[in-house]
């Protein structure tokens, strides 16, 4: 496939305005500002199919149309807060093509009707948040952000908040709790942002890689779009590989991929020629699948319909000598350190669930620490306010019902099952 | 002991209070630049934010302390985030972190007695198809071996 959001980023100095503009960019900005009204604009996007890239999957363009016409400011959100483990494709991006970034969110907040815009960027990413503020001067100077834009009478300012530390903050009302100052607690939907988000007017939330569509959207228009993709997951899409894979990385290819082609072709089979696994397809919150279930389509509907997510599309790849039980202390352990403690199912459990995982890895599991975690389980999910119950719960029950065998070996002979020359969560450099 | 501002971070902060919205929309921004002035957010340095964005300290105490990055006890010159989530524990980040640790002799959440070095533990970097890897603290260093660590901290002598 011909790339796309990636078509630059081997370019020298790709995060410069002269290289991205000399390529192309800017020109569906200037095309919306001259020739489109707020909603052809909505409208395009809408047709085009987009769905967030954020994890959800939500039609792109149908959020934005939620936006009400009352008389409150509008905000647009970039969710540049990438910390779901295993995906690393937003920091490409932030990197090595900051500029068709903010070229999605001026052209998002236009269709919004915005004229203040953020980039919520995690707070580890301190360079590159030096590079997306020399960016936004860049652009300032070339009269595309400010008062009256290339005289169009439109306002934009763009203002970039640090997070600092706290994957609850990919959430997206957590984001806007902690884009106002606060400690990132997420809040219950419905109002949606879209209705009441931050500072409660109108907000609309888009993550970094959906954002980077929207130019090309505009460009080629919509029907160049759906021909990339599948029916219901249109557009380019980038797949994170990590873990027991030869050449890990992002790789950008249509949605609907098969898995497959992925981790053996894209990122080279399996290390050291060791059998695979099991492979969690879209960032560490989403169920496992074990070898005989990865023959799928990378899109929202065929990762589901597997029982899993297409999520942010980080995808973990595990070998042979994966012990399953540690990997799940592992997830575990960040699940128990992620909690934001506002809910007391999530604040309790998930530590308690660590806490079980430790003790069972650790050669001191008792006999019912397996029905315990389920019934743990069972009282986490869909009682809290956000998803992060329900996605440090995934990991803890799929790991269980699909690697069974392990478990109990563990608790029965107080080791791993997994004879291993090497131990499983280490070296393989 | 009270703390104060330099006239420039000053002037910085009134910037970035009169770009936002609101006061409080400025204060993620606020506590990275008082955490960069004075090492770390003691109570002193909330008292000091306190004083120049007119916001009560109970306020600015109760959003920092939510946050990883924020550190509330002094750390080290250099401060060194060891990812450890499960796509760089797959290629061998137990074994860097272990590493580091006899390295510096000292244990996550620890400084080194010439205060040089702060370890700690970090989940997930976004950096996992360059697994191991390691923050030091505003540059990353990927697919980390022995020999590079060495190499790394030779940097900082």
């Amino acid at each position: 496939m011909e790339k796309i959001l990636t078509k630059n980023i081997e370019t020298e100095n790709s995060h410069r305005i002269s290289v991205y503009m000399e390529s192309g960019g800017y020109e569906a900005w200037k095309k919306v500002l001259k020739e489109m009204s707020p909603e052809e604009v909505t409208d395009i996007v809408k047709e085009s199919g987009l769905r967030g890239r954020g994890g959800a999957g939500f039609p792109a363009g149908l959020k934005w149309s939620f936006v009400p016409k009352v008389d409150k400011p509008k905000y647009l959100v970039c969710n540049a807060d990438e910390s779901e483990p295993g995906t690393f494709k937003d920091r490409l991006l932030l990197e090595k093509d900051p500029h068709m970034m903010l070229e999605g969110i001026v052209i998002a907040s236009y269709a919004i009707k915005a004229n203040t815009a953020f980039v919520y960027i995690r707070g580890e990413f301190a360079n590159q948040t030096v590079l997306l503020l020399e960016a936004i001067q860049e652009m300032k100077e070339k009269g595309l952000l400010g008062k009256n834009i290339l005289s169009s009478g439109y306002d934009l300012e763009i203002l970039v908040t640090r997070g600092a530390g706290a994957y609850i903050c990919g959430e997206e009302t957590a984001l806007l709790t902690s884009l106002e100052g606060k400690r990132g607690y997420p809040k219950i939907k419905p109002p949606f942002p879209a209705v009441e988000g931050y500072l409660r007017s109108p907000t609309i939330v888009n993550n970094v890689e959906t954002l980077c569509c929207v130019p090309h959207i505009i460009n080629n228009g919509t029907d160049w779009f759906k021909s990339i993709g599948t029916e219901k997951s249109s557009g380019p899409k980038l797949y994170c590989v990590s873990g027991h894979v030869r050449n890990p990385g992002v790789f950008e290819l249509p949605m609907g991929v098969p898995l497959k082609e992925l981790i053996f072709d894209h990122a080279g089979g399996i290390l050291h020629n060791r059998k695979l696994k099991a492979v969690i397809p879209g960032g560490s919150s989403t169920p496992v699948l074990t070898e005989s279930e990865i023959d799928i389509n990378m899109d929202f509907d065929s990762v589901a319909a597997a029982g899993s997510m297409l999520g942010s599309a980080g995808i973990i790849v595990m070998d042979e000598n994966t012990d399953m039980v540690d990997a799940c202390y592992n997830l575990s352990k960040f699940y128990a350190h992620e909690t934001c403690g506002q809910c007391t199912p999530c604040r309790e459990g998930v530590p308690w669930m660590k806490t079980i995982l430790g003790r069972i890895t650790n050669g001191k599991g008792r006999n019912r620490d397996i029905n315990l975690l389920l019934d743990i389980c069972k009282s986490i999910e869909k009682r809290t306010i956000c998803p992060f119950g329900d996605a440090a719960v995934a990991p803890v029950k799929s790991y269980i019902e699909k690697f069974r065998e392990e478990f109990d070996y563990y608790i029965e002979h107080k080791k791993s099952m997994i004879q291993k020359n090497v131990k499983s969560l280490d070296a393989v450099n | 002991m009270s703390e104060s501002f330099s006239e420039e971070s000053k002037a910085e902060l009134k910037k970035l209070m009169d770009s936002y919205p609101d006061r409080m929309s400025a204060v993620m921004n606020a506590l990275h630049l008082a955490q960069r002035e004075f090492g770390h957010i003691s109570y002193e340095a909330l008292e000091a934010l306190s004083k120049e964005m007119e916001l009560p300290v109970q306020q600015l105490e109760d959003t920092a302390s939510f946050y990883t990055m924020y550190f509330k006890e002094p750390v080290g010159e250099n401060v060194i985030w060891v990812c450890h989530t499960l796509p760089c524990a797959l290629r061998g980040s137990a074994d860097m972190f272990n590493y580091l640790k006899e390295k510096l002799d000292i244990d996550a959440g620890e400084t080194t007695s010439d205060k040089r070095f702060t370890l700690m533990k970090a989940e997930c970097l976004a950096s996992c198809g360059t697994a191991p890897m390691m923050q030091v603290n505003d540059d990353y260093f990927e697919d980390l071996t022995e020999q590079k660590i060495d190499k790394i901290l030779g940097k900082f002598d």
